[in-house]
């Protein structure tokens, strides 16, 4: 059992997500940094579809009743056992307090905990969408939680990456599916990581809907990350993007990374908790998303398009 | 039919309207089901169809397929689920106004109606339902709270509110029947393709 000591603004239960009810109208949600929560997973000897927690900014605390093991990725943030830094696998003593601090760089932490989350699933998943409210609430002071069993104890991996200037994308092909082979993840394949950057660039497919704007700012100009982000999207401000046509677009299915232009003409990209469809015009969809996933307020963004 | 791009791994099948929406909705499910296409979230909307999760080349097999048949009567699926409505809804009577009609002229309207789920969306079990042929705008101000299993018009819709929260359709009736449902399999009542009648209760 873990009890929250802190919550912080918004820390939430994630794992992959609900993905094939988009037809119902179930958004996807799962952790909006999937390859950060997959590696905390693969750090633990979890399967890759546990479920883990997700902070926002400020971290979370949390004091486990028995011994644990945990690995906490994602935003550069210093991670404590009661009050001493920690980094890497770590093994909480039963009692002990993990704290994560604010994120220094970056936006959301994930920590994973061997044996993983244990609530009720909601449909294959026990993700928080913060848009329907399925899954389950987000956590506040006091919330206990079930850590599950089945997870054997693992050798503890000789990898343990300094978790203040943790990397933290990985690609699926580095992770193995089955749990229990974190030293398959060797020094090469982390070195190549991108660090967390105030800069991002982003690969986007042009359309479905460039064809209702004129123009080509999305291209030529930064644009800045608001403080009105959250999980449905990322939004920006800059350069507004002019329509060539009038009009609202009858509903359609809106897909992860979707570059909606509202009537303002100030982007907002789509993420895991987006609505499942929409009536403002997609004019690009960004290829991956996970940078956004720790862009910071007031980060700058650039869009590279694909062809 | 036209085909966009929606991204590296999801394609738009755009359509003239709402049957021809329907048609290819069907074609790809069965398609899928039969293991000659790979999609993992099939998503219609009101003038399109959205696969997300397709494989490269996708868009060249399905430009290679017949356009499948527009539905008729015989093609609909049997299964019809009847929904027991109260019209007791605050807007009736405006609505009835916009049709020039009575009141018991709209509600005659909808329970004669054959309803068909054209899409999902706005909330998990929200249906957009078609078959009216009649229109009404939406509120110029939403409602901040309308509750779970209200009947409302928008646009060219009918839709049943899932769940409570706020809401700018055109409130015509309620029932109590239970549209969601996280413990069914599947969990929304009613899914795209669904032929739907209002009965009055």
């Amino acid at each position: 059992m873990i009890t929250v000591v802190r919550a912080g603004p918004l820390t939430t239960i994630q794992d992959q997500g609900r993905p094939a009810y988009g037809h119902l109208g179930v958004p996807r949600s799962g952790a909006l940094d999937g390859p950060a929560l997959r590696r905390a997973n693969a750090l633990v000897g979890n399967p890759i579809d546990a479920a883990g927690l997700e902070t926002t900014l400020m971290g979370c605390a949390l004091r486990f009743e028995r011994g644990a093991r945990v690995a906490v990725t994602g935003a550069v943030a210093v991670v404590k056992v009661d009050k001493e830094p920690v980094s890497g696998v770590i093994d909480v003593p039963a009692g002990s307090v993990l704290e994560v601090g604010r994120a220094t760089r970056g936006v959301r932490s994930y920590v994973a905990v061997q044996g993983g989350i244990d609530v009720e699933p909601v449909l294959g998943s026990r993700s928080t969408d913060t848009l329907s409210g399925l899954g389950p609430p987000k956590l506040v002071d006091g919330t206990e939680l079930a850590i599950g069993v089945g997870a054997e104890p693992v050798p503890r991996p000789g990898l343990q990456p300094d978790a203040r200037s943790r990397p933290n994308r990985l690609n699926k092909s580095d992770l193995p599916d089955a749990p229990s082979h974190p030293s398959r993840l060797n020094k090469s394949d982390l070195s190549e990581f991108d660090e967390i950057s105030d800069e991002l660039e982003l690969g986007v497919w042009v359309g479905p809907r460039d064809d209702w704007f004129e123009g080509n700012e999305l291209f030529e100009n930064p644009y800045t990350v608001s403080p009105m982000s959250n999980r449905v999207g990322c939004r920006l401000g800059g350069e507004a993007l002019r329509r060539s046509r009038p009009g609202e677009l009858p509903p359609e299915g809106m897909v992860l990374g979707a570059i909606q232009v509202p009537a303002d003409g100030q982007p907002l990209i789509f993420l895991a908790d987006h609505p499942t469809t929409g009536g403002y015009p997609v004019i690009g969809v960004v290829d991956d998303v996970t940078p956004l996933a720790q862009a910071r307020p007031g980060s700058t963004v650039r869009f590279r398009a694909f062809h | 039919m036209r085909l966009r791009r929606a991204g590296a791994s999801a394609l738009l099948i755009e359509c003239g309207d709402g049957d021809e929406v329907e048609a290819w909705r069907r074609e790809v499910s069965n398609r899928r089901d039969a293991g000659d296409l790979r999609v993992i979230d099939i998503v219609p909307g009101a003038r399109t169809l959205l696969l997300d999760g397709v494989e490269p080349g996708t868009d060249t097999l399905i430009a290679s397929w017949p356009p499948p048949a527009r539905p008729t009567p015989e093609h609909r699926e049997a299964s019809l689920v009847e929904i027991p409505t109260v019209f007791d809804g605050d807007d009736l009577a405006d609505v009835a106004e916009l049709w020039s009609t009575s009141s018991d002229g709209v509600v005659a309207r909808l329970v004669e109606t054959n309803f068909t789920v054209a899409f999902c969306g706005f909330a998990p079990g929200f249906a957009y339902m078609r078959g009216h042929e009649l229109t009404v705008p939406r509120l110029d101000a939403p409602r901040p709270r309308v509750p779970a299993g209200a009947v409302g018009l928008a646009g060219e819709y009918c839709g049943i509110y899932p769940t409570a929260s706020p809401g700018g359709w055109r409130l015509v009736g309620h029932t109590t029947t239970s549209l969601f449902d996280v413990r069914r399999e599947p969990p929304a009542l009613l899914a795209p393709g669904t032929r739907v009648r209002l009965v009055a209760a």
